[in-house]
């Protein structure tokens, strides 16, 4: 048993987040993290593996720079191997390009049975990446998983629904992507992370994939205006000292709500 | 003009189309001349709401029989278009069924998708929609350059649905092909779970718990408290990942958005996440023992304090008037 988990390496969501002013998109210097949301993919994925009694967990990163130390982490929790992709062409990739530069990475760590990924990322929280990649692929997906098992190669996913959750069975190989909670990522330990330095990590550029056009190119949209929303005002601020229920009543009798 | 031919990706449920496609086919009529609901599904007494809405044209598929509403939906939108009827700009809900089907059909067409817009318009040949970013303090304005259809998804309760008094829309057929290998999901059994009170969503006051309720018996406070208000309870995504309460309840950007009267916040941080959900109500109160918490930024009425002495006396207060 395979998988491949995207694992999509992002600014640290603790520090403020700002737009380049000059190319209107989401400034991505610095040092980049594993996004929270895909520690739950690699989380399963080495449960599944450890389920099925063999095979390993490969990762698709496409992050600018060459940076890995996301990589790194997922490698330390146990994931065998991954291919980053860097170029410069990339900067101001869509979300459909996104999806046809990781579908075309994975087929570089061999064949799958199954590709993990969030369902949506920290900062672009698009939400499409894995079913674009599943239509590029021509595979079977399931979204929103919020339970993950394989019984007799046939998948079984439990996927959230507006009103509570549907139980779908899925061929393999196929794309699914899970919710966050749907596992608890282990903490990699300290003979993961020194593994990890020396697991292999090719780094591949947007012509070794053969994928064009990327970028802006690419990206058919253009940002033409950037500005504040309108702020909202803040309200009376009181400290509790026994009686500020009262306040609360008082508020909304005179919202007649009461 | 380029939109002059308008599909929304409708859904309805039992006898009638959902909130957020009323809204889609509100700002989709004041947008450009035709405008066509797409829905997966038997469009059923759905019809005549739909057409109220500004829907001159529904397709519907008919029952799935199984098949996941992403694959099929996009692989009937794509025939449809391979038969000629080709549409300019395709609205979308941004949830799950709107976003498998978006996501599927941007390949199938090889076009971008705008995602979580809340507003969108039509200038002379440009079509911009608009998305809020950093928990809603910027706005950022995007184009779509090259060829349509161009595909946009928006934010529930983006724009405000009103009936104009349509006629009766023509219903046609469109097809699912052929799914291959990709329709190697099926639905097998649907589960609902229950969500005390009136509708999250809808209610006019919404008392929604957070972390710092402390534990999952403490969420009852929130719900006795709900009751006495006739209010939806609600919850931040860190006490339904916690599992403490069904997902059904999170308000946030992966969960509900609500435009409450009221919205009591109780023990909530006010991540970004959680605010881009709520930040629209037009009251808010803030219960939370952090004076440096973001919450109290939006909040109308901030209370600092710890939520178990604040909520048991208010509990009380209302069940004694
Ligand atoms: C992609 C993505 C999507 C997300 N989507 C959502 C979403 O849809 N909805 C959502 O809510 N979040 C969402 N989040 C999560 C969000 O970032 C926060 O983690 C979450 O909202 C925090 O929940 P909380 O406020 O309950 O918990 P915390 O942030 O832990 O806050 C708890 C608060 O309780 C206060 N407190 C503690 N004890 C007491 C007490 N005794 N009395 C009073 N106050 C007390 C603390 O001061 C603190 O402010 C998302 C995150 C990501 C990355
Ligand atoms: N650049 C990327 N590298 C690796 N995985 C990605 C990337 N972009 C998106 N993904 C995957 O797709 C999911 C959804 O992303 P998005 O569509 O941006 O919300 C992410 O949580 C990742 O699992």
């Amino acid at each position: 048993m395979n998988v491949i988990v995207c694992v999509k390496q992002i600014p640290d969501p603790a520090m403020p987040g700002e737009l380049d002013p000059s190319t209107k998109t989401l400034k991505r210097s610095g040092k980049l993290i594993l996004d929270e949301s895909d520690g739950y993919g690699v989380e399963m994925a080495l449960q599944l593996v450890d389920a099925a009694g063999g095979g390993e967990v490969g990762l698709v990163s496409m992050a600018p720079n060459g940076e890995v130390s996301g990589l790194r982490t997922a490698l330390a929790m146990g994931a065998s191997k991954g291919v980053l992709v860097s170029d410069p062409e990339l900067q101001g990739t869509d979300a459909l390009t996104t999806a046809k530069v990781l579908a075309a990475a994975t087929k570089r760590l061999g064949d799958a049975d199954l590709i993990i990924a969030a369902t949506e990322s920290s900062d672009g929280y698009t939400g499409t990446v894995p079913e674009q990649m599943a239509e590029v692929l021509g595979l079977p997906s399931v979204t929103f998983a919020k339970s993950v098992t394989i019984e007799d190669g046939v998948l079984k996913v439990n996927r959230q629904t507006e009103a509570g959750y549907d139980e779908v069975t899925c061929t393999l190989p196929a794309v699914v992507s899970v919710t966050a909670g749907v596992v608890e990522p282990r903490y990699p330990s300290f003979k993961g992370i020194m593994a990890a330095k020396s697991k292999p990590v090719e780094e591949v550029t947007v012509s070794d994939l053969g994928v064009s056009p990327v970028g802006w190119a690419g990206a058919n949209q253009e940002i033409v205006e950037v500005s504040d929303a309108p702020e909202r005002q803040a309200g009376e601020i009181v400290t509790d000292e026994g009686e500020s229920h009262l306040k609360i009543v008082a508020f909304l009798e005179n919202l007649k709500v009461l | 003009m380029t939109a002059s031919n308008i599909w929304v990706f409708a859904q309805v449920t039992d006898d009638a189309p959902t909130a957020g496609t009323l809204e889609l086919l509100t700002k989709a009529r004041s947008l450009g001349e035709s405008v066509t609901a797409f829905v997966l599904g038997d469009v059923g007494g759905s019809a005549a709401a739909l057409g109220e809405h500004g829907a001159t044209k529904v397709y519907e598929t008919g029952d799935l029989g199984g098949k996941l509403p992403g694959v099929a939906g996009a692989a009937a939108m794509k025939a449809t278009i391979d038969g000629g009827d080709t549409p300019d700009l395709v609205l979308f809900p941004q949830n799950y069924e709107g976003r498998d089907v978006m996501s599927r059909l941007s390949v199938k067409l090889d076009r971008t998708v705008l995602t979580n817009n809340t507003d969108i318009a039509v200038d002379g040949d440009a079509v911009k929609v608009t998305t809020s970013v950093f928990g809603g303090t910027q706005l950022v304005t995007t184009t779509f350059t090259g060829d349509g259809p161009h595909l946009a998804a928006f934010r529930p309760k983006s724009f405000a649905a009103e009936a104009a008094g349509g006629s009766a829309p023509e219903v046609k057929k469109a097809e699912v092909p052929d799914l291959g290998a990709s329709g190697g999901a099926k639905l097998v059994a649907t589960h609902v779970e229950e969500h005390s009170g009136p509708k999250l969503d809808e209610a006019a006051v919404v008392v929604a718990g957070g972390r710092g309720l402390g534990e999952a018996g403490k969420y009852d406070m929130i719900e006795s408290l709900a009751k006495l208000l006739k209010a939806a309870p609600g919850a931040s995504r860190a006490i339904v990942d916690a599992g403490w309460v069904p997902y059904s309840y999170q308000v946030g950007q992966t969960g509900k958005v609500v435009k409450p009267t009221v919205y009591l916040a109780a023990g909530i941080s006010g991540a970004t996440q959680h605010m881009v959900g709520m930040k629209g109500s037009k009251n808010i109160i803030a219960i939370n023992k952090d004076e440096e918490a973001p919450i109290f930024g939006v909040a109308d009425l901030g209370i600092v304090g710890d939520v178990h002495k604040v909520l048991p006396k208010l509990i009380e207060a209302l069940e004694s008037r």
